[in-house]
């Protein structure tokens, strides 16, 4: 499995000024019930996007142009908090959304985001609120990952950070589990080794007795 | 050089450094349910892999599960995930708890409760709420369907490793008080997010008076200050709660572990990143009012007034809060009509939580126009209840006396309020929809939320004994 790189985005931002925008809130739980991965964007904010009827809620943002065809996300605190949901990162992405920002994210949403060719990037309260205003008025952002940097119409380009392992696996749509399984077959093979040693007790067959 | 009992799991787990803050860590086991991990199944029949240690795993359907009954599952797609989980556990060899089992349950409250949860072992769930399990001093943490995986394939997963808080408790609690009032004050007190990267101790003398129960209630509500980690240091409590449980080590193993586990607390002069400290004497019964855990406040507190509030995030999240909840500013949550009370899921669904909810409606009723439900975190804890005769307590006052799941904690299945519906809830999350699109949720302690039934009304739970 590869995920899809991720280079350099360019595209509006939807601004969300509203603290600790959960997960629940991203993807309901109820439609956790669906065990594909693919074509959930439909859902992204379904109880906010969508009256009981099914007809869209006219001022939410995703729902008018030019941000229905957002590629970021600009969001107050904490955005992302909650449950584990990876469903929630998926219904982002198939919505179009590649990069989330706020000044804190949930961090296991966080992380989900980097193994789906999405970044999550948090910058200090007096940036995101210039990036909240620049959103706001619909301003084109440009993310660039190989330069390491957001670039806004008006503002001088702000640097963020990276692992560098994180940003290489992005670039390229690099899978976790291929990499770990390539780089480190016989380090985990030592570990378990010297594991069995000192805690044989997790190592035996778990049978209830 | 001392060390935090986190920097002792963390240490024994890297099976390779990848820079100053990242490692790949090995994982000793991992819990499935039906709900996240049919895509970590997917991925792996898609590369053609095995699972490479499946004997580490325990998988269980919780999530979605109807607790009428048990037997057939009436909706169609909860069904299929139960039959996914189940195809996916015969395919790849791992260990089942079946649904109409005795070892069914929530998988926060069966993995302990199995002594499958051990301490200074690495533990890992497709869902927030696995810090539960730190309360065993494991490390233990939610991951996404990517992540489990990779946890299948190669038993390892790279993590960053975590900043260090220590919460330090001190004094005894009031009568009435419990370790949901603990954690929804700590909460309320530093931030949904106060506590994110940061991987949580708890310790003190309060700490080591506490029961098990107490202290996964505490760990798993660490996700709600933002903390993926919550962890309390084994001792003889711990011990003598995992001995003789089904997967615990025994015999001369059991000795064996036991020296090892000794040695993971913290260390006397250890340093911790941040130091948080409560004095229990002050913690008051709580109820939330709002719409993220940290909007609580004491039953005896009013509701706050944005408009008294300087800082205008602040203001704009509590009113925006106080237009859902249907609440006004100022008033008082005591007294607000209920129409629900849920007592259950991984938070409190333990035996010791139906016993303090037992305990209040013993000899009372739920009030007319009240739904009250009660869900036993496990087929365990539920057939204890039943010995204690405790389901003849909650049936002969008007609860309804469930099968074990997540029930309305996630609404997953039919347990699901409808849209302006009030509950009082020992679940762990009251954000918008949780319940049900719609639902408005007020956490609190079991005693709390049985108070709350039988009154009709939020209700402080001293002055419904008094």
């Amino acid at each position: 499995m590869s995920m899809e790189p991720f280079t350099r985005i360019t595209g509006v931002a939807a601004a969300m000024p509203e603290d600790n925008i959960d997960t629940d809130i991203i993807f309901p739980a109820r439609f956790l019930l669906l065990t594909q991965r693919e074509g959930l964007g439909v859902h992204a904010f379904h109880d906010r996007r969508f009256l009981a009827d099914g007809s869209e809620v006219g001022d939410f943002i995703l729902n008018r142009a030019p941000f229905r065809e957002a590629k970021l996300i600009v969001a107050g605190a904490n955005f992302g908090s909650g449950s584990s949901r990876e469903q929630a990162v998926w219904a982002l992405h198939g919505f179009g959304i590649r990069v989330v920002v706020a000044p804190s994210l949930g961090e296991i949403f966080a992380g989900n985001c980097l193994r789906n060719g999405m970044l999550a990037l948090t910058f200090v309260p007096e940036i995101c609120a210039k990036l909240m205003d620049a959103a706001e008025a619909g301003r084109t952002f440009s993310v660039d990952l190989e330069r390491q940097r957001v670039e806004v119409e008006g503002m001088e380009p702000i640097p963020f950070s990276i692992p560098p392992e994180r940003r290489e696996a992005l670039l390229n749509g690099w899978d976790e589990t291929d990499q770990i399984l390539n780089r480190f077959g016989a380090e985990i093979a030592a570990f378990e080794a010297g594991q069995r040693i000192v805690q044989p007790w997790l190592y035996t067959e778990m049978q209830p007795r | 050089m001392p060390r935090t009992l986190y920097e002792k799991l963390w240490d024994s787990h890297i099976v390779a450094s990848l820079s100053d803050t990242e490692a790949l860590i090995y994982i000793d086991r991992q819990i499935l349910h039906e709900v996240s991990s049919p895509q970590g199944f997917v991925a792996m029949r898609a590369a053609g892999r095995q699972l490479r240690r499946p004997e580490t795993h325990l998988a269980v359907a919780d999530h979605a599960v109807p607790t009428r009954g048990r037997g057939a599952i009436a909706d169609p797609q909860a069904r299929a995930q139960v039959a996914e989980l189940e195809a996916n556990v015969a395919d790849f060899g791992v260990p089942y708890a079946a649904l109409d089992s005795a070892e069914q349950g929530i998988v926060h409250v069966i993995g302990p409760e199995r002594g499958y949860t051990l301490p200074g072992t690495t533990i890992v769930c497709g869902d927030s709420h696995t810090t539960t399990h730190g309360a065993f001093g494991a490390l233990a943490f939610g991951i996404g369907a990517s992540e489990q995986g990779t946890v299948m394939a190669a038993q390892c997963l790279r993590q960053t490793r975590a900043k260090t808080m220590r919460v330090e408790l001190t004094g005894g609690l009031s009568a009435h008080v419990s370790a949901k009032d603990i954690a929804l004050a700590l909460i309320a007190t530093i931030g949904a997010n106060g506590a994110v990267g940061y991987a949580v101790e708890f310790a003190g003398p309060a700490i080591s008076a506490m029961s098990m129960a107490a202290r996964m209630t505490l760990c798993n509500m660490t996700i709600e200050a933002g903390s993926r980690i919550g962890l309390v240091a084994p001792d003889d409590v711990t011990f003598a709660y995992l001995k003789g449980r089904a997967l615990a080590p025994q015999g001369a193993l059991w000795d064996t572990a036991l020296a090892y586990w000794q040695t993971l607390p913290s260390d006397a002069d250890a340093v911790f990143d941040r130091l948080v400290t409560l004095d229990l004497a002050t913690v008051e019964p709580q109820a939330s009012w709002g719409t993220s855990p940290n909007q609580t406040v004491p039953i005896t507190a009013p509701i706050p007034d944005p408009a008294t509030m300087t800082d205008p995030s602040e203001r704009r999240e509590t009113e925006k809060a106080l237009a859902y909840m249907g609440l006004e500013p100022g008033q008082a949550l005591a007294g607000t009509p209920i129409t629900h009370a849920f007592i259950g899921s991984c938070t409190n669904g333990r035996i010791e939580d139906l016993r303090a909810a037992a305990a209040i409606v013993k000899g009372r009723k739920v009030a007319d126009g009240v739904t009250a439900l009660v869900v036993p975190g496990s087929a365990a804890t539920r057939a204890q209840a039943e010995a204690e005769g405790l389901d003849a307590v909650f049936r002969d006052a008007g609860v309804e006396w469930r099968f074990a799941g997540c029930s309305m904690c996630v609404a997953m299945n039919d347990d699901r309020l409808s849209a302006g519906d009030r509950c009082a809830s020992t679940s762990n999350r009251n954000f918008e929809g949780r319940q049900g699109p719609g639902g408005r949720t007020h956490l609190m302690s079991p005693a709390m939320a049985a108070a709350a039934a039988v009154a009709g009304c939020i209700i402080d739970v001293r002055e419904l004994v008094a």
